[in-house]
């Protein structure tokens, strides 16, 4: 589907009206240049009941001073969006009420995913002073009290005279390089302000250099707990504009796979939401049940956690012969113990107390925030790509969306829970059933696109995984762009945390389930 | 008292590589002969120091999860007596950079380093962490962690297995049980191999950099 251009006085009023129509769900805001025809950006939108997909494209030709009509009031993820592509850019949206680097130092020179960006060391070497935050530039004015004492005031930008404290980036409790500043009121927290980009790779740059199957490569490390489906996504992205249909095995194969892949996920989100709790044992259960799923995958694909295993019109090599054994092996050991995990952790006191009514999001915010994955299901959400737009093999499936409706901490922890079950209920219908044929249809050596616009989304192991690509024919993409599982996720935080205490920031996070490489990419 | 080549209970000297190394360092410390009773008291420290050595848990990305999974059930480290992690560089002994550094990072790595106590040690996991790995050549990646802190072992891997970080951390072991804790032979050794070179690191005025380190 390509998009629709606009120009840009007709964006505003073309905007509202989509949002009135229903298209409440911003999936992703794609900054592009154009080079000679400008800068601008592609803006994807769904209507969250009627599944309807459109594409909305806006360009200015002003390269100084790029600005574009902000959409944050209706949609609130487009805050962080907005904050991204004016990173890579420069594009200012007029309008926005914190336009902030949100990926990278505040003191960097120019914006990298330009297409004339200098890329030298010299313009932007590694500093090794610390970056000063922006709201440390105080506004200080001199004042008298009424005793006739001159005091000076300091007001601080983003959080008035409020008190800060900081965590992250390194911080157990952050799963990553995270950075949160915090202003509390006591044990309240009144506002948070994120920090990310400490792990910001330039994977969609790097990529623009790159030949296709190099950039597979790329996807296994954006998040690591669904390196399958991430991979999935951008095979499928290039299978489909190449035209290339791959064999039924194939999509038996990278099903199976998946769901593996997405039950390893949810494992090590139990894990780690345990950890961060205080529960050692459950966190040694979850890792224990994990091997398992890696000792498959080690012998399938090679590899434990990365298994660069989809390639272009197929897979790496074919499934062993004793895989379905394993597998059903494993699936009925998995069964017996998720009642486990329920002993030990999920029906365990202090869990419940931590958890039950703690960080609620709501039906409403999380499509606003477009909090895909299991965090949108906990707040009623029907959000699941495998559902929404079903590919490779779920619509022959039979499987049931978990939907829970409280969209609190305990509720984002149970959907997962339940869909290690329904995963493996995918699964055991697929495994026996396995068709003959080839693994992989053979390919040109050296692949290209025809020009043109593409994108694909699967359902990763932790929301909605979007690949978008623009080609202008040549053997590397003009434009790739990941939609981050892990962004709107963290863009929510603030609404989540409003008056939570600061305990629960961690029993939050936890549940929210973000992997930082891919939300910093 | 001479130092002894160093013994890890569960894999034979002869099959560990790269001894040359830590002949090499045994060499230099024997030059120096050292006193029976220091000597005697170096060799227990040292039992001590490497049978418990502390991380801090930095993990930046992929090879932070098959940290973890090291830890956990199968691998287990806690029998070489690495299980305690520390998320306070003050208590640490040890620094496992696993994961790619970025510019934004690099800053926050340099001064986790500099917050732990001496003797310290840094173990560069994974590719990115060893050279940029796959992400070398891209405008916001450190190519190396050892270009901004001296690094004692590296591990090779993307993500490196459990096993290749369990023999890793054997390595460190022995280097750790070839040193002399008393006086700062060792200290002033790493104090020099401490990169100053101002083309890696621009932007700091040099003077600067080395009034912190005298502290």
């Amino acid at each position: 589907m390509s998009p629709t251009f606009i120009t840009l006085d007709e964006f505003r009023p073309r905007m509202e009206e989509l949002r009135r129509s229903g298209m409440d769900f911003l999936r992703d805001i794609i900054g592009m240049d154009w080079e000679a025809d400008g800068l601008g950006a592609i803006y994807a939108l769904e209507n969250s009941s009627t599944k309807e997909n459109i594409q909305i494209a806006v360009r200015c030709a002003n390269r100084e001073k790029p600005q574009i009509p902000t959409v944050c009031d209706m949609w609130s993820v487009a805050e962080f969006y907005e904050r991204e592509v004016y990173d890579f850019y420069g594009i200012e949206f007029s309008g926005h009420p914190d336009m902030r680097r949100l990926f990278l130092r505040n003191d960097w020179v120019g914006y990298p995913l330009r297409k004339d960006y200098d890329e030298s060391e010299a313009i932007n070497p590694i500093r090794m002073e610390s970056e000063t935050p922006e709201d440390l530039q105080r506004q200080t004015e001199i004042e008298e009290d009424e005793a006739r004492e001159l005091f000076v005031k300091q007001t601080n930008k983003i959080f008035g005279d409020q008190y800060i404290i900081n965590i992250g980036p390194q911080h157990p409790a952050t799963h990553g390089v995270l950075r949160f500043r915090l202003a509390l009121d006591g044990e309240e927290i009144r506002k948070i302000d994120v920090h990310c980009g400490y792990i910001h790779r330039g994977i969609e740059k790097l990529s623009e250099k790159l030949t296709y199957p190099q950039i597979l490569a790329f996807t296994d490390r954006l998040d690591y707990l669904s390196a399958h489906q991430n991979r999935h996504a951008l095979c499928m992205c290039i299978e489909k504009a190449m035209g290339l249909e791959v064999t039924d095995r194939t999509q038996y194969i990278r099903t199976i796979m998946d769901e593996l892949q997405r039950i390893d996920s949810h494992l090590l989100f139990l894990s780690c939401a345990a950890m961060d709790l205080g529960a050692i044992t459950a966190f040694i259960y979850g890792f224990r049940d994990r091997e398992k799923i890696l000792d498959i995958f080690e012998e399938v694909t090679g590899g434990r956690l990365i298994q660069n295993y989809n390639v272009i019109g197929g897979v790496q090599a074919d499934i062993t012969p004793d895989f379905a054994k394993k597998v059903k092996e494993y699936c009925q050991y998995q069964k017996k113990k998720i009642n486990e995990y329920n002993d030990v952790f999920t029906n365990n006191t202090i869990t419940r107390k931590r958890m039950i009514g703690v960080g609620k999001l709501s039906l409403e915010d999380a499509i606003s925030y477009g909090c895909t994955g299991g965090t949108g299901r906990a707040s009623g959400w029907a959000c699941d790509v495998r559902k929404r737009h079903p590919y490779a093999l779920y619509d022959k499936v039979d499987f049931k969306e978990i939907i829970y409706t409280n969209g609190d901490c305990y509720d984002r922890y149970l959907v997962r829970l339940d869909e290690i079950l329904e995963s493996i209920h995918i699964i055991e219908q697929l495994i026996d059933n396995i068709p003959e044929g080839d693994y992989k249809v053979k390919t040109k050596p050296i692949i290209r696109i025809p020009e043109g616009q593409y994108s694909t989304s699967v359902e990763g192991s932790r929301g909605e995984f979007g690949v978008f690509i623009e080609s202008h024919g040549d053997k590397s993409p003009y434009r790739i762009k990941f939609r981050p599982m892990g962004l709107p996720l963290v863009a929510a935080m603030h609404k989540i945390l409003k008056g939570a205490k600061i305990a629960d920031l961690i029993a939050i996070g936890a549940t929210l389930d973000y992997v930082i490489p891919d939300i910093d990419r | 008292m001479e130092m002894k080549k160093p013994v890890i209970k569960s894999i034979p000297y002869e099959e560990f590589k790269d001894n040359e190394t830590l002949e090499a360092l045994i060499q230099e410390l024997n030059k120096e002969r050292t006193n029976v009773l220091v000597g005697k008291l170096d060799d227990l420290i040292n039992w001590g120091r490497s049978n418990s050595l502390w991380s801090l848990t930095f993990a930046t990305s992929c090879c932070g999860i098959e940290f973890m999974a090291v830890g956990a059930a199968r691998y287990d480290f806690a029998r070489f007596g690495f299980e305690v992690t520390r998320n306070s560089p003050r208590q640490a002994d040890l620094i496992m950079v696993a994961g790619t550094i970025t510019h934004k990072m690099a800053p926050v790595l340099k001064r986790l380093y500099d917050q732990m106590a001496e003797p310290k040690y840094v173990v560069a996991v994974g590719g990115c962490a060893i050279s940029g790995g796959p992400f070398k050549g891209s405008y916001h990646v450190l190519n190396g962690v050892d270009k901004i802190i001296p690094v004692d072992v590296y591990i090779p891997g993307c993500p490196p297995r459990p096993e290749a970080m369990l023999y890793g951390m054997m390595q460190l072991q022995r280097k750790v049980k070839v040193e002399n804790f008393f006086g700062d032979k060792n200290r002033k050794h790493k104090r020099s191999e401490m990169p100053s070179d101002p083309i890696i690191v621009t932007n700091v005025p040099i003077s600067q950099n080395e009034n912190s380190e005298e502290k």
